[in-house]
């Protein structure tokens, strides 16, 4: 990518959040503007181009509507992004495709539950094949930089395949285990420099598990530091709904 | 007569997507309506189940722009039910970190979304060729107000540290000492701010409404307090479904509301004419810079709101730091629940107006859920603005009236994110 790139930032099913991390990004970095030639992008411009290279998808796929507009972005885009944890492993808006959607549209909606389309929520990569994605609720403002510093380059960006635990050593957290509270940290993937620990919180998995993940251990782990079973599954499905339902499919289908 | 079509196809964010349909027939109004067609999230549903310990980290993930927001709400509702009462500490650095919300989201709109629309701008990315001191100044700004929520609770979105019954991180002092500093400092870049919008001219309309937003006796509230109405009148937060009545209309997945009128407004304009007196005295003389005095009727100043609160809530942020500072903060442990089951209501004043967050917990777990967002209180009220001015404006060209009902929409800040933008414009 010799001239500066053509790039796109879409959002679907989200709060935008990741797009508002992405502004931010030009509070240290205002020379991103010179770098790329933005075309579409409704939180900051009005400009609403059609020809790009290089798009941002921020959201899960959640309805039928949802899966044309995708198709028709993949049709255009040379690279296809997907932007923070929504987009990656569908974050928190897959917890409802354990429960039943009719109950859940009823529970909002009421009588008029019919209303609105929905349908489980599903990552991008699920709808449309993706080159890469920046994991992340929201996504951490130097990896994407990062990430935007390695696509100029023409390549792509690989993303750590180490768990969240060895940038937490690095930082020499105490860890939230030995302050009474529990984390996903052991298998899940690192790149935010453990910022949910290093803040007292337990890691919650934002940004998906690593590959071949010890969940059998980890729950063992939860149990031995007090976690009842239920307790234990919801911490796993906070933002891992969408993998553990795909980890329960793949064994399934093993059998 | 006049017959016009206007049909803005994803308008601005509320929550997510939304349109602007207007169909004026020979002169008659025949459609008027703020359509949300953002998918819908279900967050109420989500809920249920699930540890009251997760509620407020799942639920700041309603909004990335008032994240802190929705986290404080909820571990209000959850603190309520569960009789948990933070300490006078947990209630100064709550309100501290919320005034770096209410700085970073008004910044953002007044600087980045409606300037670009007085000075002649198409939006943010012209103005930094054109006016490059205005647009660092806005993320000058804006860094700071990020930087407080960090310190305090990791991020803005999403904060980490916020927790029932407390913090599970701390500042430093050297933390503290360096945004004294920087929040010192930022005062000019405030007054310049003044002088910004003073110079800028937002369209004259007016139309009578009721506002609604949370009150205490004390203090200019954000966090708690009681629903006020300019109509007169005052009610617990608990009363709060009495006050909103929610309904659904078949064009928008937002539910809308209405009070004592067939809409009220909430936001910064509301607390600024409920809450006036109780404005800082620097704020309150940037309001008389601004030409906005209580009670204002024109909901396109509810960008001058902005302002004055912008103003209130740097006075403010270094008030309470050097209370901090003076005073010594020690690390505390969240206060634990005193019980497992038990309903709660906490409300606060996010951005855009009252956000309410109501919860039944049964044995830790959250049994019930209700939010109400400040955007879908307003939608109704958005309405009403539109069937008023489009009749004062119909002489005018296509595109003028487009932007002003554009700037309309946008005045009321439904959500940041996308208020800027709108794909297609037609008219037919």
């Amino acid at each position: 990518m010799a001239t500066r790139p053509k790039v796109a930032f879409f959002e679907f099913t989200s709060c935008e959040g990741c797009q508002l991390t992405v502004v931010d990004s030009l509070q240290t970095h205002p020379e991103l503007l010179d770098a790329v030639e933005i075309v579409r992008f409704r939180e900051a411009m009005s400009e609403q181009g059609d020809d790009y290279q290089v798009v941002f998808i921020e959201g899960s796929c959640s309805r039928p509507a949802d899966e044309e507009q995708l198709q028709a972005i993949r049709q255009r885009a040379g690279v296809v992004i997907e932007l923070g944890a929504c987009a990656h492993i569908s974050g928190v808006n897959a917890i409802r495709n354990r429960q039943d959607l009719t109950d859940v549209r009823r529970y909002v909606y009421g009588d008029h539950a019919d209303w609105f389309a929905t349908y489980p929520a599903r990552p991008i990569h699920a709808v449309i094949p993706v080159e890469a994605a920046i994991p992340g609720c929201p996504i951490d403002r130097n990896e994407f930089l990062r990430v935007v510093t390695t696509l100029l380059q023409g390549r792509l960006p690989q993303l750590p395949d180490y768990p969240v635990c060895v940038e937490c050593k690095l930082k020499e957290n105490v860890c939230v285990y030995q302050r009474g509270r529990t984390c996903l940290g052991p298998v899940v993937r690192a790149g935010c420099d453990a910022i949910c620990p290093t803040y007292g919180e337990g890691c919650e998995g934002c940004r998906g598990l690593i590959p071949a993940p010890n969940v059998e251990s980890l729950l063992q782990v939860l149990k031995e530091y007090g976690l009842q079973p239920d307790q234990a599954q919801a911490q796993m499905t906070e933002f891992l709904t969408y993998s553990m339902m795909e980890r329960e499919a793949a064994s399934n289908g093993k059998r | 007569m006049a017959s016009v079509k206007v049909d803005v196809h994803h308008i601005t964010r509320v929550e997510g997507h939304g349109n602007i349909v207007i169909d004026v027939d020979n002169g008659e109004l025949k459609q008027c309506e703020l359509q949300v067609v953002e998918a819908p999230r279900f967050f109420e549903a989500m809920l249920r189940g699930r540890p009251f310990a997760q509620a407020s980290h799942i639920t700041s993930r309603i909004c990335g722009i008032c994240a802190v927001g929705h986290a404080t709400a909820s571990l209000r509702a959850t603190e309520k039910a569960l009789g948990v009462e933070p300490s006078p500490q947990t209630v100064l650095l709550r309100q501290l970190n919320f005034f770096g919300e209410i700085l970073d989201s008004h910044i953002l709109h007044a600087y980045m979304l409606v300037a670009p629309d007085l000075l002649g701008a198409g939006s943010v990315i012209p103005l930094a060729r054109s006016a490059p001191e205005v647009v660092l100044r806005a993320l000058r700004m804006k860094k700071l107000a990020g930087d407080l929520c960090a310190a305090i609770c990791g991020r803005h979105t999403h904060p980490i540290a916020l927790a029932v019954g407390g913090f599970t991180h701390y500042p430093s002092r050297g933390d503290l000492e360096t945004l004294r500093e920087r929040f010192t400092a930022v005062r000019s870049d405030v007054d310049a701010t003044v002088e910004l919008f003073q110079k800028l001219r937002l369209p004259d309309f007016d139309r009578e409404t009721e506002y609604l937003a949370l009150r205490k006796p004390e203090e200019y509230c954000f966090i708690d307090g009681e629903i006020a109405s300019s109509d007169g009148g005052s009610w617990p937060v608990e009363h709060y479904r009495e006050i909103t009545n929610e309904y659904l209309v078949a064009y928008s997945s937002a539910k809308r509301t209405k009070h004592l009128r067939d809409a009220y407004m909430v936001g910064a304009l509301a607390r600024f004419n409920i809450n006036f007196e109780r404005l800082h005295p620097k704020a309150k003389a940037a309001a008389r810079a601004l030409g906005i005095h209580p009670k204002c009727t024109n909901p396109y100043l509810n960008t001058a709101a902005q302002v004055v609160e912008i103003v209130h809530c740097v006075e403010e942020a270094v008030r309470i730091l050097d209370q901090l500072l003076a005073q010594g903060f020690a690390w505390e442990e969240p206060v634990k629940p005193s019980r497992l089951s038990g309903e709660g209501v906490g409300a606060c004043e996010v951005p855009r107006g009252t956000l309410y967050h109501h919860y039944r917990i049964e044995e830790g777990k959250i049994a019930a859920a209700n939010c109400i967002i400040p955007t879908g209180q307003n939608l109704a009220n958005i309405e009403a603005d539109m069937r008023t001015l489009v009749p004062k404006i119909l002489n005018r060209k296509s595109e003028e009236i487009t932007l002003a009902l554009e700037m309309l929409v946008r005045a009321y800040d439904p959500c940041i994110s996308c208020s800027t933008h709108m794909l297609e414009v037609r008219f037919e």
